[in-house]
């Protein structure tokens, strides 16, 4: 049905039009707005900022050493995707092929870490790849493993173990980001999954289509909406993510919500940051305006 | 082969593939073994959180004698329960609003309502960072639990839209003809939007409720910058904690906040079921 003009119910519309504007209005846009205008601002002094229009701002962060940073944080976040991606989607089709019995629980799984708290998990999975923890004694053992198996056959054993450095480096930042990002890209696949007409998968099979192809040709093609949904939804906060490679990774993993955050605490460089994260937000509106373009090409049918 | 020799596998079964169910396995195990290992060794003996020293409740003792750490839970439950309701209220006023209305720049209004849930953490983080210090000069010295004001502002600016999301998908199945019956029948604008209107979209109400409490118990990114010097909230407290003392007690305070969220998750479970909270997200 229709939407109502305004005008037709004027104190209805106010009623619910007031309380959401004003907070918006006062409490989004207008921080936001504060945020930009100090990005054209220089410090003097230790906490005067005076907003003098100037551009240094941004021409500092196009410096090669914070062009890399952004261009790393880019391909951490790229890679990030693609690993949720390729592990997510089987999972996906695993709940949305499983039975009545079992979908709701496999769900319940996947979201069940989504809802716990960030923190927590990153702390979890530092616990697990510290130089003490399990999955160090897991590699351990497949490394003593593999020695007693060599000198049973006759070999050289392998020189005797050393705890290898699982946290605190670019490896542990991938990791942590698709440990806190995959139940992120797994609920979008499994929604449009789920919305899929199976009796195109069966038409292709039965048209001597092996599984592989059918997937590729079939469930890939029609799923596409939801991989885009699921993709855009992990690279987003993967680009800003702060948390994770602030806590495990090493000092050569930062990526440019830690330089932003720097600029505030530490450097004491508040426009220089505001800087920052405005072309952090362009980034992301860029990111989100190739996503409608693409959503515009008419479909083939 | 006789040994697997059940009903034969449908086309479509691709759940019951072996190697499909070794992927999802793998995938679970690496989802809730680090959580798993966070809880079982909250209640180890031990302080260096290796080996199995025997059964103690002695961290959570300690967690629950830390003040610093209760008060940050409670401040964390209280900012979480405040930004919940203004989130609903607030969410379910702008909801009707976009569903109900046509009013000029409303492309440009609705974008903006759902921008705070696209704008990285960090510039949300550092905007109401400056807002706060720069723009408004707010005090840092209020008394509880005024002190936390800031921090459940930001919280509810980054909430509300989730509860706009999820009700306006639910107002879409509303049916306009309820309405009119309503007032055809002498109700007022009130009564309508009170008993017909609100009893509709309630299931929304609650998954916007559940997501709006978690967000905000999540949240440390916006709260690390919006909180003065003295206001610490459960994140804030943990990461300090993770940061630059590892101890026993993390273990068990995060052990106290996974119970919680499986709590939640099981209310939630109770009033909607699984599928209807899928579908939510």
């Amino acid at each position: 049905m229709a939407e109502q003009d305004w005008k037709t119910n004027r104190r209805v519309f106010a009623a619910v039009s007031l309380p959401t504007l004003f907070w918006v209005i006062a409490f989004f846009v207008v921080p936001m707005a504060i945020v930009w205008l100090y990005s054209f601002g220089e410090n003097r002094g230790l906490t005067e900022i005076d907003i003098s229009g100037t551009l240094d701002n941004y021409k500092r962060a196009t410096e090669w050493l914070y062009l890399t940073i952004f261009g790393k944080s880019f391909a951490v976040a790229a890679l990030v995707t693609l690993i949720c991606l390729i592990v997510g989607f089987p999972v996906a089709m695993a709940i949305t092929f499983a039975s009545e019995k079992w979908r709701p629980w496999l769900l319940l799984g996947i979201m069940l870490p989504f809802w716990t708290n960030l923190l927590v998990r990153t702390y979890a999975l530092m616990i697990l790849l510290g130089s003490q923890g399990y999955a160090n004694k897991g590699l351990g053992a497949l490394w003593e493993g593999t020695s007693w198996v060599k000198t049973l056959v006759g070999l050289q054993p392998l020189p005797t173990w050393e705890p290898v450095q699982l946290l605190f480096n670019n490896f542990a930042v991938v990791l942590g980001l698709v440990y806190v990002h995959l139940p992120f890209m797994v609920l979008p696949l499994y929604a449009a999954l789920d919305r899929l007409d199976r009796s195109l998968i069966e038409a292709s099979l039965d048209l001597g289509a092996g599984h592989f192809r059918t997937i590729m040709r079939i469930v890939v093609p029609l799923a596409a909406p939801g991989i885009v949904a699921g993709v855009m939804i992990t690279l987003i906060p993967a680009l800003g993510a702060y948390l994770t490679p602030d806590l495990m990774g090493g000092t050569d993993s930062q990526m440019i919500a830690n330089v932003i955050e720097r600029q505030f605490k530490k450097a004491n460089d508040w426009p220089f940051g505001a800087a920052l994260s405005f072309l952090l937000i362009y980034a992301m509106f860029i990111l989100i305006a190739l996503q409608s373009m693409r959503r515009k090409v008419p479909e083939v049918h | 082969m006789a040994l697997f020799a059940r009903t034969p596998r449908a086309p479509l079964e691709y759940s019951r593939t072996l190697w499909m169910r070794l992927w999802v396995g793998a995938v679970m195990v690496f989802l809730y073994a680090p959580l798993i290992v966070l809880v079982i060794f909250s209640f180890n003996d031990s302080k260096r959180n290796v080996v199995w020293r025997g059964f103690t409740m002695k961290y959570y003792e300690k967690a629950l004698g830390n003040d610093q750490l209760v008060e940050a839970l409670v401040n964390s439950l209280t900012i979480a329960a405040l930004a919940t309701i203004v989130s609903l209220a607030l969410g379910a006023v702008a909801a009707v609003m976009l569903w109900r209305f046509r009013f000029p720049l409303k492309g440009a209004v609705d974008g903006t309502i759902s921008l705070p849930i696209i704008v990285p953490e960090i510039c949300l983080g550092v905007a109401f960072l400056m807002f706060f210090t720069k723009g408004l000069n707010w005090p840092t010295d209020l008394v509880w639990p005024f002190n936390l004001g800031a921090i459940v502002i930001a919280h509810i600016t980054f909430c509300f839209p989730f509860v706009t999301m999820v009700v306006r998908s639910r107002l879409a199945t509303f049916n306009r003809e309820q309405e009119e019956a309503a007032k055809d029948l002498g109700a007022s604008e009130w009564q309508v939007f009170r008993d017909v209107l609100i009893p509709h979209i309630k299931p929304a109400l609650v998954a916007g409720a559940l997501l709006s409490f978690t967000l905000s118990l999540d949240d440390f990114v916006i709260t690390y910058f919006t909180s003065g010097p003295d206001t610490i909230t459960f994140p804030v407290k943990v990461y300090s904690m993770v940061r630059f003392s590892v101890t026993p007690e993390v273990n068990a305070a995060s052990t106290l906040l996974i119970a919680l969220t499986v709590a939640l998750t099981f209310v939630a479970l109770k009033l909607q079921g699984v599928k209807a909270i899928a579908e939510t997200h």
